[in-house]
């Protein structure tokens, strides 16, 4: 598996660190289901076997924090993005 | 019952008759419309589950389904290990179960699984490292498990193969457990099936779950590639696909799917007499009958359903290899593979009731769903049969994530990757 990182081009699997699934958002502490939330948010996974988008950093090259979106099927990468656009857009979401 | 076992005088018998009276060690049929339980996965847990649901809890219509051949998926992918040398009690209980069960499977399939106790040897590198392993051997003798703390002299003897003078993690010592060992894995497969077949277990294969018939909160059977069939309980035991299935009843887990290569090189004459576990890498690695080297390391560390992996843990579990065993960098790599494991969110598996009554779960077992085998069976087989939790399996909840009591043995925290 090779990933085609934003700034450092095509890089070895080797170079990258997966932390998991993107699409996982930090719930609202101060809502009143707030615990069950964070029990979901914590512990519980779709894993699908599929088009998966995951949270992976360039560990060993420029240390950029990424948005992989790949087949966990067959490997296939279908999308790299930067996470911090993909913050930037939820937050625009937010706002 | 004279022709189906197997004994000595059936041997001699049948070699009188020129072999011609073997039978089929199952039936191959097609499902019926209703069964009192229904099993989802034909690995080797849930034939075990299949098996005990017949001789323990004397269930007779039950249906093991499996949507490939049985034991395609990690009962022949894994590396073979049987032990019980964990920490915390809940584990050291349900594993040292099964250590027990199979010292007496043999007698109780009568099949030849090729149990082997050939003793399991974790290395330690560093005084911290040799404290903890204490700790650890202290606990499983505090249950009754054995467990004995080896020397560098015991090492040169026991395996001169290995280096104890690494430059980088030279090897102080070890933690033994003798009864650990290897089991020969398709034969589990096939052991639990003749025998479950015998009481009356259907083993369909070919045969794909594509949902589950619920009927309000209740499960009312599942239907498959080869039409619906009803039951009022059902057992799912496919791990590596746990999340797909039960996301079919509605359900998400506290799972991910990931990817665990395993290797074997070239037949040699003995070399690896025990089961030999690195302590400075997760290396592992042990010796077939055939002469091959057995060896396997970390998961991949992201998300898959592929049943292969990527080169740089090929690489990795290489490197450990020839740290451990200079001699081995000698060796031809004859095939490597991957199998699809369910990583838990705190290295335990589970094995409990879910939200739809009659449904059962049987998932998360990590890198060590093979040596769990027939307690796995067990729990799993008593959970359906009578709808609680098997005293041993107890913790094994899956309400665990919510409540806080997580059995995670290496305190990594719900980070699947890492386990």
């Amino acid at each position: 598996m090779r990933i085609p990182c934003p700034f450092c081009g095509e890089r070895d699997l080797s170079e990258f660190e997966f932390l998991g699934d993107a699409a996982l958002q930090r719930p609202d502490p101060t809502a009143p289901e707030a615990l069950e939330r964070f029990v979901d948010y914590v512990y519980l996974r779709d894993n699908p076997q599929g088009i998966h988008s995951e949270l992976c950093q360039h560990r060993y090259g420029c240390r950029s924090w990424l948005v992989v979106e790949r087949d966990t099927g067959t490997h296939d990468i279908a999308s790299v993005r930067l996470a911090a656009d993909r913050s930037a857009c939820v937050s625009a979401e937010v706002a | 019952m004279f022709h189906r076992e197997y004994s000595i005088l059936r041997l001699v018998v049948e070699a009188a008759r020129g072999h011609r009276d073997w039978r089929p060690l199952w039936r191959h049929g097609a499902p019926q419309s209703a069964y009192d339980a229904i099993i989802v996965g034909g690995g080797a847990h849930g034939l075990a589950a299949a098996y005990y649901l017949a001789r323990e809890y004397g269930m007779r219509k039950v249906a093991l389904l499996e949507r490939s051949w049985i034991g395609s998926g990690n009962a022949g992918r894994n590396t073979t290990i049987i032990r019980s040398n964990y920490l915390l009690p809940a584990n050291t209980r349900f594993y040292e179960w099964s250590l027990k069960l199979w010292e007496g499977l043999e007698r109780a399939l009568n099949y030849n699984v090729m149990v082997s106790q050939r003793g399991l040897v974790n290395l330690f590198h560093s005084g911290a490292h040799r404290d903890a392993f204490i700790r650890r051997g202290n606990a499983m003798r505090l249950m009754g498990i054995d467990a004995e703390l080896l020397d560098r002299a015991d090492l040169r003897r026991l395996c001169p193969a290995i280096d104890l003078d690494n430059a980088r993690f030279p090897i102080l010592g070890a933690l033994a457990q003798p009864r650990g060992g290897t089991v020969r894995h398709d034969a589990v497969v096939w052991g639990y099936a003749r025998a479950a077949d015998h009481l009356g277990v259907d083993i369909i294969q070919d045969c794909e779950v594509t949902g589950f018939l619920v009927n309000g909160s209740r499960i009312d059977g599942v239907t498959t590639s080869r039409g619906r069939i009803r039951s009022p309980r059902v057992g799912l035991a496919v791990a590596g696909h746990s999340s797909r299935l039960a996301k079919l009843a509605g359900l998400r887990l506290p799972i991910e799917s990931h990817v665990l290569q395993a290797f074997v090189t070239e037949g040699v004459k003995p070399l690896v007499h025990n089961v030999v576990s690195f302590g400075a890498e997760h290396f592992f690695i042990n010796q077939s009958d055939k002469g091959g080297l057995v060896f396997s390391g970390d998961i991949d560390g992201y998300n898959s359903y592929a049943q292969r992996g990527n080169l740089p843990i090929v690489e990795q579990v290489c490197e450990s290899a020839v740290a451990l065993m200079p001699a081995l960098g000698r060796l031809r790599i004859l095939r490597s593979w991957g199998g699809v494991v369910d990583m838990s969110m705190d290295s335990s598996p589970i094995i409990d009731k879910t939200a739809i009554d009659g449904l059962y779960l049987n998932a998360g077992w990590c890198y060590g769903g093979f040596k769990a085998t027939p307690a796995s069976g067990w729990s799993l087989a008593h959970l359906i049969a009578t709808g609680e939790s098997h005293p041993l399996a107890r913790d094994y909840r899956l309400d665990r994530f919510a409540t806080g009591r997580l059995i995670d043995e290496r305190g990594i925290g719900p980070f699947p990757a890492r386990h």
